[in-house]
C-alpha cells in the first residue's frame, strides 16, 4: 500500500469520480437531493385538495422568489444531470463488464424494482420532461399560464394524461424504493441492525408518495376534483 | 434418474465456444453434481471424446476452486451451498440443465467452464493483508479482541474467493468479494492502520480489473455459499468514502 | 550411508535458540542476490514463500491451483495446538513436546518435536498479529478448546474453518510480498522435476497447464512444501487435486523418503454411498464428544436402526474400551470400526459403516443444546447423505486423513539432497506414526514461518553455489524425461480412465495397507500393484494433448506415481515388523487385540532411497533416542 501516498486534491477527486464506489456515492447524494424534491413537490402538489385558491397562491408564491425558485431549479438540473451522467457511464462500465452474457440467467433472487431500475429511471425521466413541457412551459395539453389549478384539472380529465402519469408514478415508487435503501448502503451508512428497518422504511415512503402522487389524477378522474373546486 | 445438460464447450481462452447437449444417464440421487460430471466425463472419454473441463479441488465446500451455472444460477439452487456439496436428489428425472462458466470480462473463459479468476488475488495483493512481518508479533492477548468484533470479523473472512458473486450479478461487480476482505480486516483491532489506505487502494485495484459497478440488488448475497451479507460492501463503501474525503 | 538428523547435542529446552546462533547469516544486501524456489502454497509453502520475501530473498512460488489460496490446508477445520498455558490448566512446551511424541507413538525425532512445541507459541502471535479471527472470549482474551482427547485446553480456533483462516493469513502475507515485488506468484504451475546439480537441488522443471508449456526454473535452492500423499488411497478426505508428484519425483532424484507406511485415518468420516464417490468427508471427531457408536449385535442384521432393540446392539468402543469409551485415539476407533464391518455386522448399505447415535445425548440434553454444538455438522451432514441425524443415527466409516510419511528431513529440513527443503506434510519429521488433532496447522506454519527461513539462510551462507544456466546438460535431461512421461501417457490411448486405475489402485491400498496389515496381504498387494501399474502404462486413455488445460494428463501423471509410492508404502510396512500408531500389523498384538511395538528393533525411522523401477529400493536407519520421554504403552482400557 506504500505505493498509494496521499495524492493532489483535484488528483484525488478525480480519482474518486474514477472509481465505482465514488460514482455511486455522488449518484445517492444526487438522489438524496432529488428524493427531497420529490417530497417537496408532493406536498405542494396535495394542496389541490383544499382548493383553487390554496393552490394557485401558492404557485404565486413560489414564482415570487426567482432567485430562491432559480437557484433550486439550477441545483436540480445538475443533480439529475450527475445523476443521470454516472448511471449512464456505470451502465456501460456494466454491459463492459460481461461482454458475453449468459444463455440462460435466473436474476429473480433480486427484488423486481431493484431490476427494473434502468428502465424505470429513464421513463421516469422522459416522464419529467414531459411533465416540465406540460406545467412548467405549457408547452403542450389543455393548459394556460395563471391557472395552475385549472390546469391540473383539465389535464387530468384527459384519461391518456392520466393513465401516463400514474404509470410515470408507480415507476417512480419502484425507482425509490429501491433508490432510497441503495442511498444508504452506497454512502455506506446502513448497519446490519439498521439495514432492515431501512429497507422496510424505504418500501413504506416509496409506497406513501406513490399513493399521494397518484391520489391526485384519480380524485380528478373520479369527479371527486372539478375546476369549481374540490367537492 | 436421466438428464439433459447443455454445457458450455470451449477449447480454450482464443477459441469460440457453444452450448452442447449431453445426456446424462441413470444419476442416482445420492451424487455430488460434481459426481454426476464426473461419470458423463468418464463416458466421453470412453466414446473417444474430451471430456468437460470444470475447476474443483476439495470437493468439501471450502477451497472455492468449483462454480459454474447452473440455468443461470451461480452454484445452482440450494442456498449456501457450493456446486461440489450440490446433491443431485435436488433434482427430478428429466429435468434440462444448462451449464455455463461463470461470465465477466475480467474472468476469461480458459477452458469450458473454467475460468481465470487471477484478479482476485490482485485485489488482495493490492491491500487485503495487515502488514505484520513475520517474527514482529507480541503475544496474542495483548492485543484485545471484543467477541462481537472478531464474530463479524469471521463472518466477512468465511469469504472461499470463489467468484459467484461476480458470476450471479448482473455488472459483474467484485463488491461482495472486496468488502468481505475489507470487512474482515478493518473491523479488527489489528487492522485499524491501515484501515483507509487499505480500502483505497483495494476498490482502486478493483476498478483497474475491469469489474462492473454494485448496483445494490443483492444477486451476490443469493448465491453466496458463504452467506456472506451485502453489509460487507457497505463498509467498503464507507471506509472508501472516508478514505478518499475526509 | 547413515543419514546425519543434524540434531543438538546438549539440553533439548536450549537445543533451537543454540542452533539459531551457530547458524551462518546472509548478509541483507546479498539476500536478494539468492533465488529460491517455493513449491506448494498451503501453510507451509505460503508462509514460508512470505517470510523469506520479507528477508529480501527473490522467490519464485509455484502452485498447480489457479491461486495459491486454494491449497489444502483450507479445509483444516477443528484448530492449532499451542502451548500458551491462557486457560491456566497446567500446559507447558514440555507436555505439548511429550503429548506430541507419545501420541506419535515414540517413533519421531525428540529434537523436532520439542523445536515445534516451542514454536507454537510464536505462531499464535504471528497469526493474530495478521488478524486471523480466532475465537474470544467475552473479554476479548484468545478463546480455547480441548481437541483429539489431550488433558488440556491448547487448542485455538476459527469456528469450525480455522485451517481456512490461518491460510488465508498466510496467503495475504504472501500477496503482500507478491505486491513488493519480492515474491513472483506462478499459479497453475505443476512441477514434474526436481533438477540436481552437482549434487545439489538447483532448479525444478514445471509445466504450465493451461499452455502445456515445459519451463525450468533455476535457484539456489528448492523448497518442497507439497503436502501428503493420503489419495494414493483414491478415497481420501484429501483434495481431488492432492497428491504426491512433487516429492516422489525429487525422491527419484535422490531425496530418501521416510517411513511411507504411517498413515492416519480418521475414524468419523461419512461412508462411501456407491461406485461413483470421487471423495470422502470427514465429520469433526468432536462429534464422539456425545455420539454414542454401535452396530447390531448379530451379523446381517438389515433391520432400520430404530426396530433394533437396546438388547440387540453393540456399542462395541464402550464395551471394550470401558474407560475411554467412545474417545479412544483416532486409530483405536478407527481399528474397531473396521473388525465389527469385516465380522459382517457392518451397517447402511454397503455394509461398511457403524451408527453414531445421538439420540441418548438429545433426550439427557435436549435438541436446542445438541444444536448449539453440533449444528453445523449435522447439517453437513444432512446436505451429503439426505438424512436428518437428529431422528435418525449418522452412519460413520474412517477414512484416509493424512500421511506422517513423507521425505526425510534432517533437523533443518533440509533432505538428503544438499539445498532440496521439504515442509509441512510432505516431509516425514514430527508426527511419528501417528498425528494429534490439531497438529498439522501448527507443524505447517512452524516449519514455514520460523525454521525454514533460518536454516535456508545458513544453507546459502555455507555453501559455494556456482553460477547455472538453462543450457546445463542437467537441465536438459531433467526437460527432456518430464517431456517423455507426458509424450508416453498421450500416445497409449488404451480403453481404460485414469481414475479407473486410480479407483483400483486405491482399493488395493486400502484393502492390504490400509487400517491393518498383515505380512501375506502386504506381497500379494506388492505383487497386485506391479501387475495394475504395468497394465497402467499399458492401457490407459489420456484424451486430448498436452497443449493446453487437460486435467485428465495432469492426473494420469499424479496416477502414476501413487502406483510407485503405493509399492513402496507397501514394502515399508512389510518391513516395519511392529505395529504402531498408524501401523496396524496384525501379527503384532496384544492379547486384548492392541497394537505391539517393538522397540528393541524398530525405533527407528525407515528412510527409503529410489534405485529405479523394478529395482529394491535401499533402506537407510535413522535410529531415534528418547532421552526425555521414555516409551510406554499406550493404554486406553
Amino acid at each position: 500500500m506504500s505505493s498509494l501516498a496521499v495524492p493532489a486534491p483535484i488528483d484525488r477527486v478525480f480519482r474518486f469520480y474514477q472509481t465505482t464506489v465514488g460514482k455511486k456515492a455522488i449518484m445517492a447524494v444526487t438522489g438524496v437531493v432529488l428524493f427531497a424534491f420529490i417530497l417537496g413537490h408532493l406536498a405542494g402538489n396535495l394542496q389541490v385538495f383544499e382548493g383553487q385558491a390554496k393552490f394557485d397562491n401558492y404557485a404565486i408564491f413560489l414564482r415570487s422568489l426567482p432567485a430562491a425558485l432559480w437557484s433550486a431549479r439550477i441545483v436540480l438540473l445538475v443533480c439529475v444531470t450527475l445523476h443521470i451522467v454516472t448511471t449512464v457511464q456505470l451502465a456501460l462500465l456494466g454491459k463492459s463488464a460481461r461482454a458475453v452474457s449468459y444463455v440462460k440467467k435466473d436474476n429473480a433472487a433480486a427484488s423486481y424494482a431493484s431490476r427494473t431500475m434502468y428502465w424505470s429511471g429513464p421513463i421516469v425521466g422522459a416522464f419529467i420532461v414531459y411533465h416540465l413541457a406540460q406545467f412548467t412551459f405549457l408547452l403542450t395539453g389543455p393548459v394556460m399560464e395563471g391557472h395552475p389549478y385549472d390546469n391540473v384539472v383539465l389535464s387530468f380529465q384527459q384519461w391518456p394524461i392520466s393513465v401516463f402519469y400514474i404509470i410515470a408514478m408507480v415507476l417512480l415508487g419502484m425507482h425509490l424504493s429501491h433508490g432510497v435503501w441503495s442511498m444508504f448502503q452506497s454512502l455506506g451508512i446502513t448497519s446490519p441492525t439498521r439495514s432492515p428497518f431501512i429497507k422496510s422504511a424505504a418500501r413504506l415512503i416509496a409506497i406513501v408518495i406513490t399513493l399521494g402522487f397518484l391520489s391526485i389524477p384519480i380524485a380528478v378522474l373520479a369527479g371527486f376534483v372539478t375546476t369549481s373546486g374540490a367537492r | 434418474m436421466n438428464l439433459t445438460l447443455h454445457v458450455w464447450r470451449q477449447k480454450n481462452a482464443a477459441a469460440k465456444g457453444g452450448m452442447t447437449r449431453y445426456e446424462a444417464k441413470d444419476v442416482s440421487p445420492d451424487m455430488s453434481f460434481l459426481e454426476m460430471l464426473d461419470v458423463v466425463n468418464e463416458g466421453l472419454i470412453a466414446k473417444g471424446e474430451e471430456p468437460i473441463a470444470f475447476e474443483h479441488d476439495c470437493r468439501e465446500g471450502i477451497c472455492g476452486s468449483c462454480g459454474f451455472m447452473i440455468n443461470g444460477v451461480a452454484h445452482g439452487p440450494q442456498r449456501g451451498t457450493t456446486v461440489c456439496q450440490l446433491h443431485m436428489r435436488h433434482y427430478r428425472d428429466g429435468d434440462v440443465l444448462f451449464l455455463e462458466p461463470w461470465r465477466a470480462t475480467a474472468f476469461p473463459v480458459i477452458k469450458d467452464l473454467v475460468v481465470d479468476r487471477r484478479p482476485f488475488d490482485r485485489i488482495i495483493a493490492a491491500g487485503g493483508y495487515i502488514s505484520a512481518s513475520t517474527g514482529s508479533a507480541r503475544d496474542g492477548n495483548t492485543i484485545l479482541v471484543p467477541k462481537q468484533a472478531a464474530d463479524k470479523a469471521m463472518d466477512a473472512a468465511a469469504c472461499i474467493g470463489c467468484g459467484a458473486c461476480v458470476a450471479a450479478c448482473p455488472n459483474a461487480a467484485a463488491a461482495l468479494f472486496t468488502g468481505a476482505k475489507i470487512t474482515h480486516l478493518n473491523i479488527l483491532p489489528q487492522g485499524a492502520p491501515e484501515r483507509y489506505s487499505r480500502a483505497r487502494s483495494m476498490v482502486g485495484q478493483m476498478n483497474a480489473e475491469g469489474f462492473g459497478q454494485c448496483t445494490n440488488i443483492g444477486l451476490c448475497e443469493a448465491v453466496c455459499p458463504k452467506e456472506i451479507k451485502l453489509e460487507v460492501i457497505n463498509k467498503m463503501n464507507r471506509d472508501y468514502l472516508v478514505g478518499v474525503l475526509a | 550411508m547413515s543419514l546425519d538428523s543434524r540434531s543438538p547435542s546438549g539440553p533439548i529446552e536450549e537445543a533451537w535458540d543454540q542452533t539459531k546462533f551457530d547458524m551462518k547469516l546472509v548478509n541483507p544486501a546479498n539476500k536478494r542476490k539468492y533465488n529460491l524456489l517455493v513449491v506448494g502454497s498451503g501453510l507451509a509453502g505460503a508462509s514460508a514463500a512470505a517470510s523469506l520475501g520479507e528477508l529480501g530473498y527473490n522467490v519464485k512460488c509455484f502452485c498447480f491451483q489457479d491461486s495459491p489460496r486454494r491449497a489444502h490446508s483450507i479445509a483444516a477445520q477443528g484448530g492449532i495446538n499451542a502451548a500458551k498455558n491462557y486457560q491456566n490448566d497446567g500446559d507447558s512446551i514440555f507436555r505439548l513436546f511429550y503429548d506430541t511424541v507419545k501420541g506419535g507413538d515414540f517413533r519421531a525425532r525428540e529434537s523436532n518435536v520439542y523445536r515445534l512445541a516451542q514454536i507454537s507459541v510464536n505462531i499464535i502471535d504471528q497469526c493474530v498479529a495478521q488478524g486471523v479471527p480466532f475465537a474470544r472470549e467475552y473479554g476479548g482474551m484468545l478463546a480455547n478448546r480441548s481437541f483429539g482427547g489431550a488433558q488440556v485446553s491448547r487448542t485455538f480456533y476459527a469456528r469450525g474453518q480455522t485451517g481456512q483462516q490461518l491460510l488465508l493469513g498466510a496467503y495475504q502475507a504472501l500477496e503482500r510480498q507478491i505486491h513488493a515485488g519480492s515474491v513472483k506468484m506462478f499459479p497453475r504451475m505443476e512441477m514434474l522435476d526436481l533438477i540436481v546439480i552437482d549434487g545439489r537441488a538447483r532448479g525444478i522443471v514445471v509445466r504450465d497447464l493451461v499452455t502445456g508449456k515445459m519451463e525450468s526454473y533455476l535457484g539456489d535452492a528448492v523448497v518442497l512444501a507439497t503436502g501428503g500423499y493420503g489419495n494414493v488411497y483414491y478415497l481420501s478426505t484429501n483434495a481431488k487435486g492432492s497428491n504426491t508428484t512433487a516429492i516422489w519425483r525429487a525422491h527419484k532424484r535422490g531425496a530418501r523418503f521416510a517411513n511411507p507406511c504411517f498413515t492416519q485415518i480418521h475414524p468419523t468420516c461419512i461412508p462411501v454411498s456407491g461406485d461413483y464417490q470421487s471423495k470422502l468427508t470427514l465429520m469433526s471427531e468432536s462429534l464422539r464428544n456425545d455420539g454414542r457408536i454401535w452396530v447390531p449385535l448379530k451379523a446381517g442384521d438389515k433391520r432400520s436402526p430404530d426396530q433394533i432393540p437396546e438388547a440387540e446392539r453393540d456399542y462395541y468402543l464402550e464395551r471394550r474400551y470401558p474407560s475411554f469409551g467412545n474417545l479412544v485415539p483416532r486409530d483405536v476407533a478407527s481399528r474397531n470400526a473396521k473388525i465389527v464391518c469385516d465380522a459382517g455386522r457392518g451397517v447402511g448399505e454397503t455394509g461398511l459403516g457403524v451408527y453414531l447415535d445421538f439420540a441418548d445425548a438429545i433426550k439427557r440434553l435436549g435438541q436446542p443444546l445438541i444444536e448449539e454444538r453440533y449444528g453445523n455438522l449435522f447439517e453437513m451432514y444432512n446436505r451429503i447423505t439426505g438424512e436428518d441425524p437428529y431422528k435418525v443415527p449418522m452412519r460413520i466409516y474412517p477414512a484416509i486423513h493424512y500421511t506422517m510419511g513423507g521425505l526425510w528431513v534432517d533437523y533443518r529440513l533440509m533432505s538428503t539432497v544438499p539445498g532440496l527443503f521439504v515442509l509441512g506434510e510432505a516431509n516425514f519429521s514430527d508426527h511419528g506414526a501417528n498425528r494429534l488433532g490439531a497438529s498439522a496447522l501448527m507443524q505447517g506454519l512452524s516449519d514455514g514461518y520460523f525454521v525454514l527461513p533460518y536454516t535456508v539462510g545458513d544453507y546459502l551462507a555455507t555453501t559455494k553455489l556456482e553460477k547455472i544456466n538453462g543450457s546445463r546438460p542437467e537441465v536438459l535431461e531433467a526437460e527432456h524425461n518430464v517431456d517423455a512421461i507426458t509424450q508416453r501417457l498421450l500416445a497409449i490411448k488404451g480403453d481404460r480412465t485414469v481414475t479407473s486405475f486410480h479407483r483400483e489402485l486405491g482399493k488395493i491400498v486400502w484393502d492390504y495397507c490400509g487400517m491393518s496389515r498383515n505380512a501375506a496381504g502386504l506381497e500379494h498387494a506388492i505383487g497386485k500393484i506391479r501387475e495394475l501399474r504395468e497394465e497402467f502404462w499399458r492401457d490407459v486413455n489420456v484424451p486430448g494433448s498436452g497443449e493446453d488445460l487437460n486435467q485428465q494428463l495432469e492426473n494420469a501423471g499424479r496416477v502414476a506415481d501413487f502406483m510407485e509410492l503405493a509399492e513402496l508404502m507397501c514394502i515399508d510396512a512389510l518391513d516395519r515388523n511392529e505395529s504402531c500408531g498408524g501401523h496396524f500389523r496384525e501379527e503384532y498384538q496384544t492379547e486384548e487385540g492392541e497394537a505391539l511395538r517393538d522397540d528393541e528393533h524398530y525405533s527407528y525411522v525407515a528412510a527409503w532411497g529410489w534405485n529405479g523401477l523394478g529395482s529394491p529400493p535401499s533402506l537407510v536407519k535413522e535410529q531415534l533416542e528418547f532421552e526425555y520421554v521414555h516409551p510406554s504403552q499406550r493404554s486406553y482400557k
